[in-house]
């Protein structure tokens, strides 16, 4: 190969390879990105009810209940406007407590109830939701003690 | 007045870093040989002080220092020693300091190499690494300084966060960036070529060394911080796609591709300005990675807010030092042409391949990570990216890089025909089919294609970087160092897709409520719960659990996972408990007391997980091998005599 001919086919391939990647990123992207909503919005209907989401929001204080025994839990998560029922399967994380801000991944049941297969608990959770972020702060405020910002 | 000391010394190290910066760029150009010779100096003083303020800060840790605000949101008077120095690097400011004294001592070490460069070049090279260092002192002097004094002192500290509070993770952030700073000196070779208008093979052989090695560092730093998050994080993942993991990750894979690129620039003078375009890249990853994990940026880009100052001050560093280094390169690229060339089935064109794969990779990588911040960016709905999208996209450059590596280790230099290669890559190839049905059905009685396809790809790396030493060997002929690392590396290589095939295709996790006595069957291994006992350490308490593992009747011991409560933050921790039977990790993690007396319990069978870790360990040691070659040191002394006039030379044409 000439010098002149190498150098288009290096240019060509780091192109194409270059266009390839974007366009499978995108489309990989858009099939596999899981969408964040606030139980808000989740009752006024604009979750979708055929694809997993994400739930944020707050663990309601004494929302926590679970059969003496079982894996199963229930609880409820809240942005302070509305609360949406949340029932899990499984090993809750060490930070999941009540009061605390929470990320549930699932989809949402016939009967209105969110049906989680992942939970994770504020410090496991390094995108927060500015929503959540912000009902946090609110929160951390007005109960005196300030919390400590992130590792 | 030790943290003022600290404080102190950072002012210094700073003007310092000025200095070192001007008088080696400036002299350089302007030819003032006086202000060269002020360059190494500036260098060493730069370490002192550096040095000076590490030691002062470790100090106010040791001592309890509570009135250095640092200090007192990271340690505690309960916090043994060991973590009270470590606790220094345990968040943002810290880290910063950290990342400033392992950049001193990569430039006090060119520095002391430089001797043997002609020496306009080397003050070129420190005079970048000068200007890096003044940015990052700069940043900390103006908005992280460690060494902000607390008014009135706190009664005790915050302690460090107790995840950290781990002698794997103590140490993962000194050796990870290690690597992220050495791709400084890399960028900084480019630089320093690119303003000098004039790169052959010699630079290749000066930078490769440096690269290397900086590449080994990483590449253990990674694999320690993937070890830690599968025994410490309590719930056996260990490699999650997070942003922070993957902020080391991306420079990894540009880096290696460097590497891979430098050899070529190295061996036939080719992929000149390709080189350093990686190198720049490489180091801007770093760049990218050091400040979007430690600085709370990647969290949202609300953090911006939340701290301005931090937030534009990274963005201008990083523009100027991106920026810059990309105008540069626009600039001066055009004069480094390569003039051989090569056929398309050479192994100019498979690290061609190499390379565009990995740079694929990462960019894959780098979608995935920025995507959430873009979205948050432009306003549009928060979104997540995880699993479900890095790991079949992923895999999609990396098989084939992975298919192409055993061939391209058979192919010539600038000739395209395999010839009597063919056989051996034919021979190797069926052997590794073999092994991988042997393996998958015999082993594990099942077979998926992906499982297939990582079983023959990894043995047949491994066979293949074989077959060339053998032949060696066989002939009497010597084997250089760097061909020994590259095959140890390639090796490593195909370990590590053994290794991860066999963990992804064959982990068995089970969550299941266990009462006193009660039994759980998983992977083959009987799990027998014996209940909790509380317990109590240094600065913690919490409880203990027994479970007693067998298999087929045989009594493998009892494993004994932890949930513990730090006192001081109130943090809980899940500590699980790891045996290793047979190369397969049985992993237990206490979670829930149910109520009923029953706790929930997380079970998991990984088999050939550590190989993914040895493996890692191993691409590791072929680095450090290859860098040692002798060559490398030869070649620059021999160098120096030829370069300097040629050098002069250009500098005459280009100035």
């Amino acid at each position: 190969m000439t010098p002149r001919r190498r150098r288009l086919t290096l240019v060509l391939g780091i192109l194409a390879g270059v266009a390839i990647a974007g366009g499978l990123t995108l489309r990989a992207l858009r099939a596999n990105v899981m969408f964040f909503f606030d139980p808000s919005q989740v009752v006024a209907g604009e979750a979708p009810l055929d694809q997993r989401f994400r739930l944020g929001g707050m663990v309601e204080k004494g929302s926590v209940h679970r059969a003496p025994g079982s894996l199963e839990v229930d609880f409820v998560v809240t942005d302070f406007r509305h609360e949406l029922p949340v029932r899990y399967t499984g090993v809750l994380p060490d930070l999941f407590r009540e009061g605390q801000g929470v990320v549930a991944h699932g989809r949402i049941g016939t009967n209105g109830v969110f049906v989680a297969d992942e939970v994770l608990a504020k410090h496991d959770e390094k995108y927060m939701p500015p929503e959540v972020a912000r009902a946090l702060k609110k929160e951390a405020a007005s109960a005196a003690g300030g919390t400590r910002t992130g590792s | 007045m030790l943290p003022e000391l600290g404080h102190f010394a950072l002012i210094l190290a700073l003007l310092l870093a000025g200095l070192q910066a001007f008088f080696g760029i400036a002299g350089a150009h302007l030819r003032r040989d006086r202000w060269l010779a002020a360059v190494a100096p500036a260098v060493a003083g730069q370490f002192v002080m550096v040095a000076t303020a590490i030691a002062c800060l470790v100090s106010a840790f040791v001592s309890h220092d509570f009135s250095v605000r640092y200090v007192a949101e990271n340690s505690n008077s309960a916090l043994p020693l060991f973590y009270r120095v470590t606790a220094l690097w345990g968040a943002h400011e810290g880290s910063l300091l950290l990342w400033i004294f392992l950049l001193a001592c990569w430039t006090l070490a060119v520095a002391i190499g430089a001797a043997r460069l002609p020496v306009r070049f080397g003050a070129r090279v420190l005079g970048v690494l000068g200007v890096v260092s003044f940015g990052f002192l700069l940043f900390t002097l103006a908005t992280s300084n460690p060494f902000l004094r607390l008014i009135p002192a706190a009664p005790d500290g915050r302690d460090l966060n107790p995840i950290l509070q781990d002698p794997a993770l103590a140490i993962h952030p000194p050796i990870l960036y290690t690597g992220y700073v050495g791709f400084a000196v890399a960028f900084a070779f480019a630089c320093a070529a690119m303003l000098e208008g004039r790169l052959d093979q010699a630079w290749a052989r000066w930078t490769r060394p440096w690269t290397t090695s900086a590449w080994a560092f990483l590449t253990v730093g990674i694999a320690l911080g993937s070890w830690w998050a599968y025994y410490e994080l309590g719930w056996g993942g260990f490699w999650f796609w997070d942003p922070v993991e993957n902020a080391s990750f991306m420079p990894w894979l540009v880096g290696t591709a460097l590497v891979h690129s430098l050899a070529v620039t190295d061996k036939r003078g080719l992929f000149k300005s390709w080189t350093l375009l990686l190198a720049i890249l490489a180091f801007s990853l770093s760049l990218l990675g050091t400040f979007l994990v430690r600085s709370g940026v990647l969290v949202s880009v609300h953090s911006f807010a939340a701290d301005p100052t931090r937030g534009i001050f990274i963005l201008a560093f990083l523009i100027i030092m991106i920026g810059g280094s990309l105008a540069l390169y626009a600039w001066r690229a055009p004069l480094l042409r390569s003039s051989a060339g090569f056929e398309l089935g050479a192994r100019e064109s498979f690290l061609l391949f190499n390379n565009i794969l990995l740079v694929i990779a990462a960019a894959i990588v780098f979608g995935g990570t920025m995507a959430p911040l873009i979205a948050d960016a432009l306003g549009l709905p928060t979104l997540s990216v995880g699993l479900p999208y890095f790991n079949p996209t992923f895999l999609m450059p990396i098989l084939p890089l992975l298919a192409l590596l055993p061939v391209g280790l058979h192919a010539n230099w600038k000739r395209g025909r395999l010839g009597q290669q063919q056989r051996a890559i034919l021979a190797t190839l069926a052997i590794s089919l073999v092994l991988a049905l042997a393996v998958s059905f015999g082993v594990f009685a099942q077979g998926r294609i992906l499982t297939l396809v990582g079983l023959t790809l990894g043995p047949w790396i491994i066979l293949s970087s074989l077959v060339d030493p053998i032949d060696r060997w066989r002939r009497k002929l010597t084997l250089s160092r760097s061909v020994m690392g590259m095959t140890i590396a390639h090796i490593g290589v195909g370990l590590f897709v053994i290794g991860i095939t066999v963990v992804q295709s064959f982990t068995q996790e089970h969550d299941v409520a266990l009462g006193r006595g009660e039994l759980a069957s998983v992977g083959g291994y009987e799990f027998r719960f014996e209940g909790v006992r509380s317990m109590e350490g240094p600065n913690y308490d919490g409880v203990r659990g027994s479970v007693v593992v067998t298999r087929r009747a045989v009594p493998l011991g009892t494993l004994y996972p932890e949930k513990r409560r730090y006192w001081v933050q109130g943090a809980v921790t899940t500590e699980a408990a790891i045996q290793m039977n047979r190369g397969t990790n049985l992993l237990i993690a206490l979670g829930d007391d149910l109520g009923a007396g029953r706790w929930s319990v997380r079970i998991q069978v990984r088999p050939l997980i550590s190989l993914v870790w040895l493996a890692a360990l191993i691409m590791a040691i072929g680095g450090a091998v290859a860098g040692s070659d002798r060559r490398y040191r030869a070649a620059a002394r021999s160098a120096t005599e030829e370069m300097t006039p040629a050098s002069a030379a250009a500098q005459e044409r280009a100035g």
